[in-house]
């Protein structure tokens, strides 16, 4: 899929009540220094917070941050969100306390990246220029 | 921020050694180093039990009493809470730490849309005081303390216990509760805040007048340097930026016009133990000290007792490693390890399975096993800190003491804790601090058993890849939504409409005003108002609190 701008837009998000923001805010910081330009949600977002943030951010992607373990349900929610809302060019990309076998489930569902904790900067770049090769 | 940074030359020589918080170690240490810290017996150490309180609290420390053990426990339904209370209980603890799930820490009931899937994933599920007696049932409160791991709603959470109590016939002097509500930690770290700073400051008050006036046995406030500490600060800024927080709600009660040195024994800490083990003994020390020394200079307290620094060194989860999960077992014990040689009273140990998950009953009793060994089999227990005289511990003590100081000094130069928070000041150092710190980790500056840095991945992954272990899952289990949803449903529908609104009524008025909303918050939970009600009431007369940009 090609670009229009040069450089990828990423909102990094924060769903739901769990507080645990030092991994969102290390990507963040990660992602920003490796030239992309992002936008962090701040903490306790709801699902249609984060749409209305992607839509008038026009990004890219929407980089979820999920520790509380309820990364399945999110995702499958946000997914079906993001077509009703026709962004259907945003890619959704998830990272946080993610089990390895729940990786098949969440690619099934369409996320289009999954970077379960212990993943490397290097990984998660990567992975994010990849989405847009 | 874990393990030191080591310099090594090409035959695997160490060069260099650079703790977190900034000290440099030499190879040897002897007599003239401690001349050249300026150490002196009698002001830097003295006899243990005595000020400054370096060596220990106590002047027999743990040989009159081993540490007190308090793994984190509490999930699902208040019933099964209730189980796991009393299994801890039956095999040796004694006293509970209660979690709480995400919707009670945010003040939600558990049929409010954000509370969906949430609803006893990560603790028990808390809406009113029926849940309460259910999880509290049957436990002897007048000897068994609970520490309640609840900050943005602690206030309610310390009325509910106490109503709950009342209930089951002890009196509110008899009850010995220690919330953690430290809201200015979970500003920093965590996350769990609702309230803006200067109300979210004024609730923490409230609980400590009304813990001074009305609960002799509780302590009111537990400040948590370790989850600062979590997010990314150093050991020293641990200590510091906690010291720091405890100043904001002294000062807060101060200007109520009651005497620090009625309160300020109650204060308890949280702090963190891992990565270097020096660096963390020669920090527990210090604080010791330093926390003595500021109570007597700053607030005038000379009540031996109040100057301790009473509290939980527990080790820390961020220490732990997704990768090899078992090697966590081991770590675990060396933290602990860590915590008894700093004479940490209360201990806890994150469980190896942490990183992934809440713990299961057999990781949390192989925690509390390890701890036991220490007391009963490996020798903590013969000697008051034995580690005193040594000529690295004490300089490195020393040297911790004055990196306390200057991380101190720096939130001064920023207007004092409340301010550096709402500027985003100390948000912004810490997670800058932790992206540096996972950096090194990635690029091999810093090492850590089990995981491979990126640069050696590729030649990892040829001769047989990473380990991609899976540790037992704790299964999310959506009856307890429909338990706690129904069981909320009940309470509304057969308690008194009418007191139940008088009361939250009484307590919109103390809110809006100055009076202390603790005695209204008890008549609430007393009349079965939920945790949402009642939080409800606080959110529309503090609003609630917008971030400061953390780039």
């Amino acid at each position: 899929m090609m670009k229009t701008t040069n450089k990828i837009r990423v909102l990094i998000a924060k769903p739901g009540l769990d507080g645990h923001d030092k991994g969102a805010k290390i990507v963040a910081l990660a992602l920003r220094d490796a030239g992309m330009e992002v936008i962090y949600s701040g903490l306790h977002q709801t699902l249609d917070q984060i749409i209305e943030t992607a839509i008038q951010e026009t990004v890219d992607v929407i980089g979820l941050s999920i520790m509380s373990g309820a990364h399945l349900p999110i995702c499958e929610k946000l997914v079906a969100m993001m077509k009703e809302n026709g962004l259907d060019d945003v890619r959704l990309s998830v990272g946080g306390v993610i089990p390895y076998q729940d990786i098949p489930k969440l690619e099934k569902m369409g996320v289009a990246a999954i970077f379960p904790g212990g993943s490397s900067f290097k990984e998660i770049v990567a992975g994010m220029n990849q989405l847009f090769d | 921020m874990g393990v030191a940074k080591y310099i090594k030359d090409e035959k695997g020589a160490i060069k260099e050694v650079t703790y977190q918080s900034g000290i440099t170690v030499k190879p040897a240490y002897g007599p003239e180093d401690l001349e050249q810290a300026g150490f002196e017996y009698k002001k830097d150490l003295g006899a243990p039990g005595e000020f400054p309180f370096t060596r220990s609290l106590h002047p027999e420390s743990y040989r009159s009493r081993a540490w007190t053990t308090r793994q984190y426990t509490g999930f699902g339904t208040p019933e099964e809470t209730n189980k796991r209370f009393k299994l801890m209980i039956a095999n040796g603890q004694t006293g509970l730490n209660v979690a709480f799930d995400l919707p009670t820490q945010m003040g939600y009931d558990s049929d409010h849309p954000l509370a969906q899937g949430e609803v006893g994933r990560v603790g028990m599920a808390i809406d009113s005081l029926k849940d309460f007696e259910a999880a509290f049932a049957g436990i002897p409160l007048d000897r068994i303390g609970s520490g309640l791991t609840i900050n943005a709603v602690a206030t309610i959470m310390m009325a509910m216990y106490q109503a709950a109590a009342e209930k089951f016939g002890f009196k509110k002097e008899q009850i010995s509760t220690t919330p953690q509500n430290d809201i200015l930690k979970e500003m920093i770290g965590r996350g769990a805040w609702i309230f803006p700073v200067e109300h979210g400051v004024r609730l923490v008050g409230d609980s400590i007048e009304y813990a001074v006036k009305e609960l002799p046995k509780s302590n009111p406030v537990s400040i948590c340097g370790y989850h600062i500490r979590e997010s990314g600060a150093t050991p020293a800024q641990e200590i510091a930026y906690g010291f720091s927080i405890a100043k904001a709600y002294i000062d807060n009660v101060k200007d109520r016009g009651i005497d620090p040195s009625d309160f300020v024994g109650r204060f308890s800490f949280n702090f963190n133990v891992y990565g270097n083990l020096w660096e963390q003994i020669a920090k527990f020390r210090a604080a010791r000290k330093l926390w003595a020394k500021m109570l007597k200079e700053d607030y005038g307290v000379t009540d031996k007792k109040k100057l301790w620094l009473r509290g939980l060194f527990g080790g820390g989860g961020s220490g732990l490693t997704k990768e090899q999960p078992e090697n966590n077992i081991m770590r675990g014990a060396y933290y602990a390890l860590g915590a008894a040689l700093s004479g940490a009273q209360t201990t806890a140990l994150c469980s190896f399975d942490e990183a992934y998950t809440i713990p299961t009953p057999r990781s949390a009793l192989l925690s509390l096993r390890t701890l036991e060994m220490l007391m009963e089999e490996v020798g903590l227990r013969d000697t008051v800190d034995p580690l005193a005289g040594s000529y690295f511990i004490e300089t490195l003590t020393l040297q911790m003491e004055e990196k306390i100081v200057e991380e101190m000094k720096e939130v001064e130069k920023w207007g004092g804790m409340v301010k550096s928070i709402s500027n985003g000041f100390i948000q912004r150092k810490v997670s800058r601090q932790a992206y540096e710190y996972e950096k090194g980790l990635q690029s091999g500056e810093y090492r850590k058993v089990g995981v491979i840095p990126e640069s050696e991945r590729q030649e990892s992954a040829k001769s047989g890849g990473t380990e991609k272990s899976d540790v037992e899952l704790h299964e999310y289990n959506e009856e307890w939504a429909k338990h706690s949803i129904s069981s909320l449903k009940e309470v509304r529908r057969t308690r008194n409409d009418k007191e139940v609104k008088d009361s939250l009524k009484a307590l919109e008025r103390a809110a809006k005003g100055k009076d202390n909303i603790m005695p209204r918050l008890v008549r609430c939970c007393h009349a079965y108002a939920t945790v949402g009600e009642m939080t409800g009431v606080f959110r529309d007369v503090f609003g609630e609190w917008t971030e400061p940009d953390f780039y």
